[in-house]
């Protein structure tokens, strides 16, 4: 999977858009509670939100890998925008034949430990259970959850102006996180999911968005960085000039490479139809993006002094979403304690066939 | 964005290169005798058998013994053979740098005399580079080459030269004799030969590392004649040519797959079903291997579109050293041992081994120190 020309263009293509539109003024009108509507408005007109559904559901069959790709693009100008949440609603809401909007949407659970639980009303449905820190829920058109049926797990759409209202919380990027209790909620649009469509997919996808985003975060941190000591002059020469400081933005860069190609190895995985090896390569890519950030973090910051610890100056904005982000559909304990359980489950023997992938 | 980022573009191996594993593999398991762990052991007969199947010089013409397979197909076969721990190390600097650099620097004499010899596993080569007073600072040398009649009479001496006692020839890295005023250009004169180990002159002295094993030697070289067929490249382009045999040195994968046997170790350890903290760390490791296999995997391909990736190569370097101390620290926090080298446990031995081997990891082929120095440099900000 080499970088396609058309994956080339469209990330250029993105660049330039968030560059224009996601700038830091933004961004923070959107930390103060303001939806990002301009900018919302702007990439959906991409058709990128929706991109990856069938060209008959209203998409153009793009490459998950495409749409990954954009994420980091979307995860280094911090868009305060619910783009991974609508393309992985679009996608369940559509493998399972149900109405979706052209509007942001969000997706849930986004907690390992969330179960929802669908029973029979007559012709229509209840929902019983709590849905926690949804991503922009109460800006969402639309609310895709996947639940547990009586015949298994299945999608439910629910109309985000028709929601229970939401106990609004905030990540500590001041992106919305909000909680929405069902209590025998009635749900009209419910249906059964196709194979492959499952919330242990939909976390390791929105596990794998998390870390892409991230990998996208460390480049813009990094780039601050590298920017920031080549500027800052202290005893009468830019400290990029000592060495101290080079070795640590040498190491900030090895650990943005380790992200962006831990990412890509998560991203590999998708659309190989074998949902084994997508779980432990994403398992993998978020234990080892997670890890990578933590580090890149304290460099990054380390590098900048006082200023990067400022509101007024962007760093910030990477290294909140960053420390946001990593505990966000499972932290990189909980994937690495995934991988650790599955070679060890599978033997030593198996670890290295496994991961030459045979 | 301003800043140069460092290309680790996905690459998936190509179906020739995967179907090249299978047959690496059956090979390995022919030899299985010959495996072991973290030893790299110098077996003539091994580097013969592995010639044989032209799984050395896999890149190079067929011109000079060569068999102008992919980079990808040559990652392939590294791989496989570091994680069981073959023997590689009667061709394995021939293979990695000196025949790469006899063949773009050499006169075609040179080429069609040595590169032969090193695919086919009969001839060794070692590394010509460090002395007592030039460590990371490689330009610092001491021996000097003067011209002669017919060649150079060489005098000096190297230190830490790993395998030299089994080597046939060195890639000698000196500079000619020169006045103060033209040394003031630090890489003036530097100048690389093909020294024939076995030439009058030449001693060899073994230096015992702290695990009590001969690797390193120190080379001294008396009024060595060097005939002027020997002269590797220009004099004076030595620097370049030295740059150049460091890049292939830096862009193999064998800066974190030493230590493979001794992770499965720990998988069998902690068993079908480890406990939380066990799987956590056990995790981490793989996650950390996993990744750095995708960015060498990457490097192969960028090696296989002729670009040179020498700041990707640092990354990788600097990052698989990381990795293979880590291990030791990590085996120890989750299962216990005393380190005993021969012990008849295999684990006491495997984390006497790695515990006593990993400062030599991020010291040799580059220190960590200067790695980063070419990455920052690489960054722009040097």
């Amino acid at each position: 999977m080499a970088i396609r020309e058309e994956t080339r263009m469209l990330l250029e293509s993105m660049g330039r858009l968030f560059e224009d539109l996601c700038t830091k003024q933004v961004v923070d009108a959107a930390e103060t509670g303001v939806f990002a509507a301009e900018l919302w408005q702007a990439v959906s007109e991409t058709g990128l939100p929706l991109a990856a559904l069938p060209e008959s559901a209203g998409g153009a069959d793009a490459e998950w890998s495409d749409l990954y790709a954009a994420l980091r693009v979307a995860g280094r100008y911090a868009a305060p925008i619910p783009l991974a949440e609508t393309m992985l609603a679009g996608w369940i809401a559509s493998s399972a034949g149900l109405d979706i909007v052209d509007g942001p949407m969000t997706v849930g659970p986004v907690r390992a430990s969330d179960r929802l639980s669908l029973t029979r009303d007559g012709n229509g449905w209840r929902l019983h259970g709590t849905a926690s820190r949804l991503p922009y829920a109460s800006n969402a058109e639309k609310i895709v959850l996947i639940v547990d049926g009586p015949d298994g797990e299945m999608a439910v759409a629910i109309d985000g102006a028709a929601a229970p209202a939401p106990q609004s919380g905030k990540n500590i990027a001041n992106e919305s996180r909000d909680t929405l209790v069902f209590d025998n909620f009635p749900v009209a649009d419910a249906a059964p999911l196709p194979p492959g469509v499952s919330r242990s997919a939909l976390y390791r996808r929105g596990a794998l968005a998390r870390a892409t985003m991230m990998s996208g975060a460390l480049e813009r941190a990094m780039d601050l960085a590298v920017g920031y000591a080549q500027e800052r002059v202290q005893f009468g020469r830019p400290i990029s000039k000592f060495q101290a400081v080079q070795q640590n933005l040498a190491v900030l860069s090895e650990q943005t490479a380790v992200a962006v190609a831990a990412a890509n190895l998560g991203i590999q995985s998708l659309g190989q139809g074998d949902a084994e090896r997508e779980e432990f390569q994403i398992a993998i890519a978020k234990t080892r993006v997670g890890e990578a950030a933590t580090l890149a973090c304290e460099l990054a910051h380390q590098v900048h002094g006082a200023i990067g610890f400022t509101k007024e100056y962007a760093l910030q904005l990477a290294t909140r979403r960053l420390w946001s982000w990593r505990e966000e559909f499972g932290s990189d304990p909980e994937w690495a304690a995934k991988v650790g359980a599955y070679f060890c489950a599978k033997g030593a023997d198996r670890l290295w066939p496994i991961l030459t992938g045979d | 964005m301003a800043t140069p980022m460092f290309r680790f573009d996905p690459v998936e191996l190509p179906p020739e290169a995967i179907a090249l594993r299978g047959e690496v593999r059956a090979f390995i398991q022919e030899h299985k005798d010959s495996m072991g762990f973290s030893r790299g052991e110098h077996d003539r007969e091994f580097s013969r058998a592995m010639g044989k199947k032209g799984w050395i010089g896999m890149t190079w013409p067929k011109q000079y013994g060569g068999h102008e397979r992919s980079s990808f197909e040559r990652y392939v076969v590294i791989e496989e053979m570091l994680v069981a721990g073959a023997p590689l190390s009667a061709h394995y600097t021939g293979d990695r740098q000196s025949g790469p650099n006899i063949l773009r620097f050499g006169t075609e004499e040179q080429k069609a005399f040595f590169c032969p010899k090193i695919a086919a596993g009969e001839l060794t080569f070692c590394i010509g580079m460090s002395e007592p007073n030039s460590g990371s600072d490689v330009a610092g040398t001491r021996t000097r080459a003067v011209k002669v009649d017919g060649g150079y009479r060489i005098n000096g001496s190297k230190l830490w030269t790993s395998n030299a006692h089994n080597s046939d020839y060195a890639i000698l890295f000196c500079k000619m004799a020169m006045t103060e005023d033209e040394a003031k250009d630090r890489h003036a004169g530097a100048t690389q030969f093909l020294l024939d180990l076995k030439t009058p002159g030449v001693e060899i002295r073994p230096v015992i590392n702290l695990l009590g094993e001969h690797h390193f030697n120190e080379i001294f070289m008396t009024d060595v004649f060097v005939p002027d067929r020997l002269l590797l490249g220009k004099e004076g382009n030595g620097w370049n040519q030295l740059t150049s045999e460091l890049s292939f040195e830096r862009s193999a994968p064998d800066r974190f797959l030493v230590l493979f046997q001794m992770l499965q170790q720990m998988l069998r350890m902690a068993g079908p079903n480890p406990d939380k903290a066990t799987a956590v760390a056990l995790g981490k490791l793989i996650a950390q291997l996993a990744t750095l296999r995708s960015m060498s995997v990457s490097i192969a391909g960028m090696l296989a579109e002729g670009l040179q990736p020498n700041n990707e190569s640092a990354v990788v370097k600097d990052l698989g050293t990381r990795y293979e101390q880590d291990i030791p620290v990590v085996a120890r926090q989750l299962f216990w041992a005393e380190p005993e080298l021969e012990a008849i446990d295999l684990y006491a031995s495997m984390i006497a081994r790695s515990t006593m081997n990993a400062p030599r990891l991020s010291i040799q082929g580059g220190t960590r120190e200067i790695l980063r120095g070419i990455i920052a440099r690489g960054l722009g900000l040097r």
